[in-house]
């Protein structure tokens, strides 16, 4: 469709207005905010010790969610598209509810099922066990919101390739196993690549659920986004913005990934 | 075997902890769960939370519109930098969001506005975190768009607006509407980014999920439960809708031949 | 009626449209014709007003068009992908050129509805494009841009996508709507039998270059040129020159200026016999004769024949030295 010229540049100025506005500026300020005072001041703040433990337990927590999520949501994603069932949709549902579901209401729904009075809470409890207030409960959390991204990304892609040249590996006499390690998995490994990065991001970054069940007590629990509310609510504004900037460069990593994977994986 | 493991996993971790909540929520009787739900504070705060969402449901539904249209029929420098730096709303942590919306628009910021606890800071934090679904959901369809159709309706007379109108808008229907139902969705449940801005003040600016947060470190559980259920139920809806929108807008093409 | 004048167009380093000129009589239809890139489509497309000349002019009607709107050109343009509108129904289709003109509701019902009767889609306007075939969507895109009574109509290869029978009955049934709308069409087409079917006039593209152009006979007959004569019809090479397989004569006796060859394989295609012959050097021939022709001379493989060159006023061309 050919626009005229001054109609293609105000809707360009308009678009970008809107962007830089709601987008650019404000991640802009805040570099600049953090950095105003100093690169100095930025490491000091984030390396205190709260803030390195924060860091770690972020990533503990990462680490041990996202490969729990991958593996589960590739055997999900065979499932859903390998297996005859009626009544997918029901599950193609229930895997979208973590995208729609408060993560308030996530936090609630685990305390009350892993609480000292919930469901298995008790049992739990008598084993020595805690999971509420505890790390245990933020994988459970951070496993929650993580469920869809491998599943989405792996699903569309296995319907592309198709089951035939699977069937052609077992006519040839390879095993289950050696079908799906050598056949299956080469051709999804950019779809997993490209899920595990969506998931970690939303692992790093996630803050309503675990806030509810960490109990934020401060040095123990306190993951790097608990870490940032806390300083803003304790005035400690720069410190927050420290803590901001790192989460904020780790989604820019984040961002570069997905744009070196995104063709790759649609290329399939 | 797969889907077995698959029904376990998913039940493990979705099913049971949604259905505690539910069961939760009808813990005192139906009287607890309808008390609750029409507690003053608790509709004031899913009113607040609803017309929020459906607004800026709205607002990105023609924002986003717009900036795939830039993205994909324009050309700039820098256009491949400021399509990759839509998806930052998804990558960044929702706490981030918030404080970097505050460092421009809150108290110290350069511009001299300050929307820390009013309805502008609700707005401005859902803005930014649904911003990318209506985009990357036209811009898809929108690369796909068969431009010979334009040129037909060009070479029969339309304006470029005409065209747009009429052309393009049309089969971008499914595409914007299914974009805002999820970022509607998204925005009903958003915590991180509003409840450093937003003030939380009751009645005012205090949203549905600020309210359960309340309510649970207030101990009062059941509460927090009836009103999740609700947001619960809404999620729900919002899904099946937009499951269905995918399946709208296929039409069966006959054979060729006569 | 449409001038094209000194027109060159280059897509970055292509140059698809290489200096052409070109006149297109008031109602006649013509055919643009030549190989992928030829520059047909290009050329179809500048005369609409989809793509701007980086040189030379366009006249439709006696106007300067060349920096005129495709909207305001006067144009029908019909696509080789039917181009339809996916969302409307087939009355809604048709009628759109007419509804952008605010057209009153009446008039544009009874013409949508006339045009739904010539291209023998009456009873359709409910339908949406994507319950219809391939023929049926082109005859619906046809009803769409004659709906707005165009000066010129414009078909970019519109029968490329469909079935070869539906190919040909729409081929037939363009021809019969051309002779009773006489509305001035250019065609373009990369199939030489469409061309000579279908066209007052034909103009052989090649390289962005005109290499020919005149009524379909003529092309056929002398051409002017190894390519020309390649492009719309059969060809079998006789050393340096190309001749028509159908223009040699084979002879039971040795003859003065005959050449000798061996037959290698008879092939009976219905009416017509192609014998694939080998010459003294070993050089492949081929010679259509009719069935009659081939029936006379007994042909059998292994057969020693003579075959005479076409005489003078037979079509012949000089290829290039290879």
């Amino acid at each position: 469709m050919v626009v005229d010229r001054r109609a293609r540049i105000g809707l360009r100025v308009l678009a970008l207005a809107y962007l830089a506005a709601l987008l650019l500026v404000p991640v802009a300020v805040v570099f600049y905010r953090t950095f105003e005072h100093g690169f100095g001041f930025v490491w000091d703040s984030i390396t205190t010790p709260a803030a390195v433990h924060a860091f770690w337990l972020t990533l503990e927590i990462a680490l041990i969610a996202v490969p729990l999520n991958t593996v589960l949501g590739v055997i999900t994603a065979m499932a859903l598209v390998r297996s005859r069932l009626r009544g997918k949709v029901v599950l193609q549902t229930i895997i979208d509810l973590p995208f729609a579901i408060s993560p308030v209401v996530i936090g609630l729904a685990l305390v009350l099922v892993y609480g000292r009075n919930g469901w298995f809470g008790g049992w739990f409890a008598d084993h020595g066990i805690q999971i509420i207030f505890a790390v245990p409960g933020m994988v459970l959390a951070t496993i929650f919101v993580c469920l869809p991204f491998v599943v989405r990304e792996v699903e569309p892609v296995l319907r592309e390739i198709g089951d035939e040249q699977e069937q052609a590996a077992a006519t040839l006499g390879a095993s289950r196993w050696q079908t799906f390690s050598r056949i299956t998995l080469p051709a999804i490994r950019y779809g997993i690549a490209y899920g595990v990065v969506l998931s970690m991001a939303r692992a790093i970054g996630e803050f309503g659920a675990v806030s509810v069940v960490s109990g934020k007590i401060a040095g123990e629990t306190d993951t790097l986004t608990l870490l940032v509310e806390n300083r803003y609510q304790n005035f400690d504004v720069a410190g927050a913005y420290a803590a901001s900037a790192l989460l904020a460069l780790i989604a820019l990593a984040t961002l570069l990934l997905m744009l070196r994977l995104r063709p790759r994986k649609d290329q399939a | 075997m797969s889907l077995g493991i698959a029904t376990l996993w998913l039940s493990v971790i979705v099913l049971i902890p949604l259905a505690a909540v539910v069961a939760k929520s009808t813990d005192g009787g139906l009287g607890a769960f309808w008390d609750a739900v029409t507690n003053r504070q608790a509709i004031a705060s899913l009113r607040l939370t609803l017309t929020m969402s459906i607004g800026v449901a709205a607002i990105n539904a023609a924002a986003g519109t717009l900036v795939a249209w830039v993205l994909v029929r324009d050309r700039f420098r820098g256009r491949g930098f400021i399509n990759a730096l839509i998806d930052l709303p998804f990558a960044l942590p929702t706490i981030v969001a918030g404080i970097t919306l505050l460092a421009l628009y809150g108290p110290n910021g350069p511009l001299g506005v300050n929307v820390v606890a009013t309805r502008w800071a609700i707005l401005m934090a859902l803005l930014f975190v649904t911003l990318p679904f209506v985009v990357r959901s036209v811009q898809p369809v929108l690369m796909e768009l068969d431009r010979e159709m334009e040129e037909a309706a060009v070479s029969l007379g339309a304006s470029s607006a005409t065209v747009f109108r009429r052309i393009v808008l049309p089969n971008l229907v499914p595409a914007i509407l299914s974009g805002a139902a999820l970022a509607f969705a998204r925005a009903v449940g958003e915590f991180g980014s509003i409840v450093l801005i937003a003030g939380n003040i009751p009645f005012k600016t205090e949203v549905a999920s600020v309210f359960i947060f309340g309510r649970i470190e207030s101990d009062a559980v059941i509460s927090a439960a009836a009103v999740s259920v609700v947001l619960l139920l809404l999620s729900l809806v919002v899904l099946v809708a937009i499951r269905s929108l995918g399946r709208l807008g296929h039409g069966g093409d006959a054979a060729d031949g006569r | 009626m449409i001038a094209l004048t000194d027109v060159t167009k280059r897509f970055g380093d292509f140059v698809a449209i290489d200096n052409v000129s070109l006149a297109v009589e008031d109602g006649s239809l013509t055919a643009l014709l030549g190989p992928s890139g030829s520059g047909k489509s290009s050329l179809l497309r500048v005369i609409a007003g989809l793509e701007t000349p980086d040189e030379g002019t366009v006249e439709i009607s006696g106007r300067d068009a060349t920096r005129v709107p495709p909207q305001k050109r006067g144009i029908g343009f019909v696509f080789q992908h039917y181009a339809a509108f996916k969302h409307m129904t087939v009355r809604d289709n048709v009628a759109f050129g007419l509804k952008v003109r605010r057209r009153p509701k009446a008039e544009i019902a009874a013409k949508v509805d006339e045009l739904l009767r010539i291209v023998g889609l009456d009873g359709y306007q409910a339908r949406y494009p994507a319950q219809l075939s391939g023929g049926q969507r082109q005859r619906m895109a046809l009803a769409r841009a004659l709906a707005v009574e165009p000066e010129v109509l414009l078909l970019d290869e519109p029968f490329g996508a469909l079935d070869a029978n539906v190919r040909a009955e729409l081929r037939d049934w363009l021809r019969r709507l051309h002779d009773e709308v006489h509305v001035t069409t250019v065609l373009v087409t990369h199939d030489q039998e469409e061309a000579m079917e279908v066209a007052d006039r034909i103009v052989v593209l090649n390289r962005g270059r005109i290499e020919q152009d005149g009524p379909p006979r003529d092309l056929y007959e002398q051409p002017a040129n190894a390519f020309v004569m390649g492009f719309l019809g059969p060809v079998a090479r006789l050393g340096d020159t190309l001749v028509r397989p159908h223009d040699l004569r084979i002879l039971g006796e040795p003859r003065d200026g005959a050449l000798e060859a061996q037959v290698a394989r008879v092939v009976h295609l219905g009416f017509e016999v192609r014998v694939e012959l080998e010459l003294d050097g070993g050089e492949p021939l081929t010679a259509q004769l009719t069935r009659d022709e081939a029936a006379e001379l007994e042909l059998r493989g292994g057969d020693i024949v003579w075959v005479r060159r076409p005489g003078v006023g037979e079509t012949s061309a000089e290829t290039l030295a290879a």
